[in-house]
């Protein structure tokens, strides 16, 4: 519409001009609603994420037997959080799937399984820095870190199984099942594991009952770890609409 | 001669009704003996097969004793060592030969799915889970015969048969549930023999835990220790269900 | 009991007088499969009407598509087949010959359109079509380690024939493999395992036998009796598809043909009046109009 205007008319330079900065603009924060929305929610994220940093690093209270490295315990819990909420849309997509045959279903579970396996590892590396400094060691067997480790090979496995199949129905259906029963296996590993360990001593964890101001930053790092999971979802998900649809172009073409 | 009785077959038939001569009707087959026959022919005609090459059981067996004798190198076991670690080498030399042999029944001879001959004829794909499920635990059921007195041998280790019976038997259909259905899933890819492993180690870890755990128990008894057994059975029901209804999503094309 | 096809202009083979040809069928016809009615000269005649009485077709294909993985190898297949027709299914490699017959023996589902296989649906109903449905591919889909009667009892046993043990004998003899029947399938050679596979094929004796090029490997002798066979089957009323290369040998077998190009049916048609030369030009003409798009 713009681009007749200008052509045809052509005459009106300060008119031109700015409908070129509207078109910027359009490019910048998107031209469809879907878009917008993806922009305000990426704003919102990085909003949240500076007070969030701001909160952790600045505001909040530090525990008094494990001093600064506390902190990480604001980011950890979160990210951990993210985690397991990952796999379970992959799971809830993945049953979807099955059920209905959308494809639709089928991008969302690889969204995110790609971002779920990231936020595991970031997971693995923060908890292991905390371990380090509160428990000495990098690593310990306790349940919690066995069955993360365990859902990082399963989604691993889960998006070496993707790039192995290709975007084709067999493939989708195979990994929606991976997808089910990796997510099955999460309690039962959780649940062998601590009877596992139960012979040796039990590790100690965070003790109950934080201060307001902590137990704010916490909340507040939730909300903004799942907005920052939501912003990456959708765009995951955007890219393989936009890779599936690109391959079949190609298919259509060269077929 | 033939000619005429394929003849007499053919317009014996009333042609006007899709229905195919001499064939079982609908209802017969739906029902649990047919299930059951229908199971064993599958498991008869696999045991038969490799009882004329032997090559996947010799090659499982062979190599589940390798990983008992290489283990053994490689931990040292003085006696009061063996009693830690000698269960858990048992159950990684028995699933690590299990998955040779999974590897080994998807490795497909042909470039179109492995189990296309069964898929063609009217069976449920059930029917077909079930089947390869009992071979492969049979096949695995062998491969332990034969390892598991070796073990009580080489690593010392005195095995009361009586316990570690069920136990085996027990782990083994863990693994072979989770594992028939992987490798189902696994021949649906381009690298079958790389992803199967892969896939399956992080999915047994249940089972191999309590597998090990009550086989340990059996050797050292340890008080106020977890019920091993009881979990075990219940993680095959858990892992047998799931996988009986998946494998036909993941045969399907 | 003559079976001559006539070919209507949305591209479905059927006999003349049909219930089915006033019902549905007519919503299939396309601007495309017009234009391919034109180009080879509308109408064929119908020299004699059959006089089948109403039943369901023995398959019935309507805007059929699969694809593999981004690439469609069927692109709205469109096809009608009365029972005990017989027929040869040309075109290129790739075309989605084999797709086709892997659709309709239910070993892969269509992502949109229907294929029905005596009025079944093959995604749906799949296990009654398995049971009138007998396959034979590029894979022979027998055991290597068992022997010729051990394969042939064990297809019959999973088919549910009531006499799997007599049932085998009986195809045995039929295929000229009595001489080798104890020996493992490994050891035949690749005429001799194509004659057991094509036995395997007919073990439950499927209204529709579904055949991919199954001339390749077969002697002289051995195509005399997949001949033999095709016409018995043709005259029980059964129907045979098969796809193929070899233009004589086709049209010998077939009494209807179609052939497929870029996933598509561009040219069906009654046997009868082609020859070789004929056959090989529309196949070219077919080759031309895919490529061009």
């Amino acid at each position: 519409m713009q681009v007749a205007r200008e052509t045809t008319g052509g005459v009106a330079p300060p008119a031109a001009a700015s409908q070129t900065g509207a078109r910027r603009v359009r490019t910048l924060i998107g031209a469809t609603p879907g878009e917008r929305a993806v922009t305000a929610l990426g704003l919102v994220t990085g909003v949240c994420m500076l007070v969030t940093i701001w909160a952790i690093l600045v505001a909040a209270p530090v525990d008094v037997v494990q001093g600064m490295p506390f902190r990480i315990f604001y980011f950890h819990v979160p990210v951990a959080w993210v985690t397991f909420l990952a796999f379970f849309i992959v799971f809830v997509a993945s049953v979807a799937y099955l059920w209905r045959r959308d494809e639709r279903w089928d991008w969302m579970a690889r969204a995110a399984a790609e971002v779920g396996t990231i936020f595991t590892t970031v997971t693995l590396i923060t908890g292991s820095l905390w371990g380090r400094t509160i428990w000495g060691t990098w690593w310990t067997w306790d349940p919690r870190l066995t069955t993360t480790l365990i859902l990082w090979f399963i989604y691993v496995g889960y998006l070496m199984l993707r790039s192995y199949t290709g975007r084709t129905a067999s493939g989708a259906r195979t990994a929606a099942v991976l997808g089910i029963v990796g997510f099955v296996d999460v309690p039962i590993d959780y649940l062998s594991v601590t009877w596992w360990r139960s012979l040796h001593p039990p590790t100690t964890y965070v003790q109950s009952g934080l201060p307001a101001s902590a137990a704010g930053t916490l909340m507040f790092s939730l909300f903004t770890f799942t907005l920052l999971f939501s912003l990456l979802l959708v765009l995951a998900y955007q890219l393989q609409r936009v890779q599936t649809g690109a391959e079949k172009l190609r298919g259509q073409a060269e077929g | 001669m033939s000619d005429t009785n394929m003849t007499r077959m053919t317009t014996r038939v009333n042609t006007t009704e899709i229905s195919p001569p001499g064939v079982g009707g609908d209802g017969a087959l739906g029902t649990a003996s047919a299930f059951a026959r229908q199971v064993m022919a599958i498991v008869a005609k696999d045991l038969r097969s490799e009882l004329r090459t032997k090559q996947t059981w010799s090659a499982m067996a062979l190599f589940a004793l390798l990983v008992l004798v290489v283990f053994n190198f490689a931990f040292d076991l003085r006696v009061e060592n063996t009693a830690a670690v000698a269960p858990g080498v048992l159950w990684v030399a028995f699933v690590f030969a299990s998955i040779l042999g999974l590897g080994r029944t998807v490795a497909a001879e042909h470039d179109q799915g492995p189990l296309d001959r069964l898929l063609l004829c009217p069976v449920n794909r059930t029917v077909v889970y079930f089947a390869k499920l009992i071979g492969n635990v049979l096949f695995i059921g062998v491969v332990e015969v034969v390892a598991v007195p070796i073990f009580a041998i080489i690593y010392n280790v005195p095995v009361a048969l009586g316990g570690l019976v069920p136990v085996v038997v027990l782990g083994t259909i863990g693994v072979a549930a989770v594992g028939t259905l992987f490798a189902a899933m696994a021949a649906n890819t381009r690298a079958r023999e790389l992803l199967l492993p892969v896939l399956i180690f992080p999915l047994l870890v249940p089972v191999v835990i309590a597998a090990v755990r009550a086989t340990s128990a059996l050797i050292v008894p340890v008080a106020r220790d977890a019920p091993w057994v009881g979990l075990l059975a219940a993680f095959d029901v858990i892992f047998l269900s799931i996988s009986a209804v998946a494998f036909e999503y993941v045969v399907e094309d | 009991m003559s079976s001559i096809a006539r070919v209507e202009r949305d591209g479905v083979l059927s006999p003349s007088p049909s219930p089915l040809r006033q019902g549905g069928e007519r919503e299939h016809l396309t601007a495309e499969n017009a234009e391919d009615a034109e180009r080879r000269g509308v109408d064929h005649p119908s020299p004699s009407g059959r006089g089948v009485p109403a039943r369901a077709l023995a398959v019935e294909v309507v805007k059929l598509t699969r694809a593999f993985g981004p690439k469609p190898v069927l692109r709205g297949v469109d096809l009608a087949l009365e029972q005990g027709e017989r027929l040869a299914l040309f075109g290129a490699n790739g075309a989605g010959k084999t797709t086709l017959l892997r659709v309709l023996a239910t070993l892969a589902r269509p992502d949109a359109g229907t294929a029905r296989v005596g009025g079944l649906d093959v995604a749906r109903e799949a296990d009654a079509v398995r049971r009138i449905v007998g396959y034979v591919g590029h894979q022979p889909h027998i055991y290597e380690e068992l022997t010729v009667r051990e394969n042939l009892r064990f297809f019959a046993r999973m088919y549910g024939v009531r006499d799997a043990a007599g049932r085998a004998e009986a195809l045995i003899a039929r295929m000229g493999l009595a001489a080798r029947a104890g020996d493992r399938a490994r050891t035949l050679s690749r005429g001799l395992l194509q004659r057991l596979a094509l036995a395997r094929g007919i073990v439950q004796e499927p209204d529709v036998l579904l055949l991919d090029e199954p001339e390749t490997g077969l002697d002289a002798q051995a195509f005399g009796l997949l001949r033999d066979l095709v016409e018995e089957r043709a005259v029980a009323g059964r129907t045979t598809i098969f796809t193929t290369h070899a233009a004589e040998r086709g049209l010998e077998l077939a009494s209807v043909v179609a052939v497929l190009a870029r996933g598509r049916i561009t040219y069906a048609g009654p046997a009868a009046g082609l020859d070789a030369a004929a056959l090989r030009t529309i196949l070219d003409d077919s080759a031309g109009t895919g490529r061009g798009r």
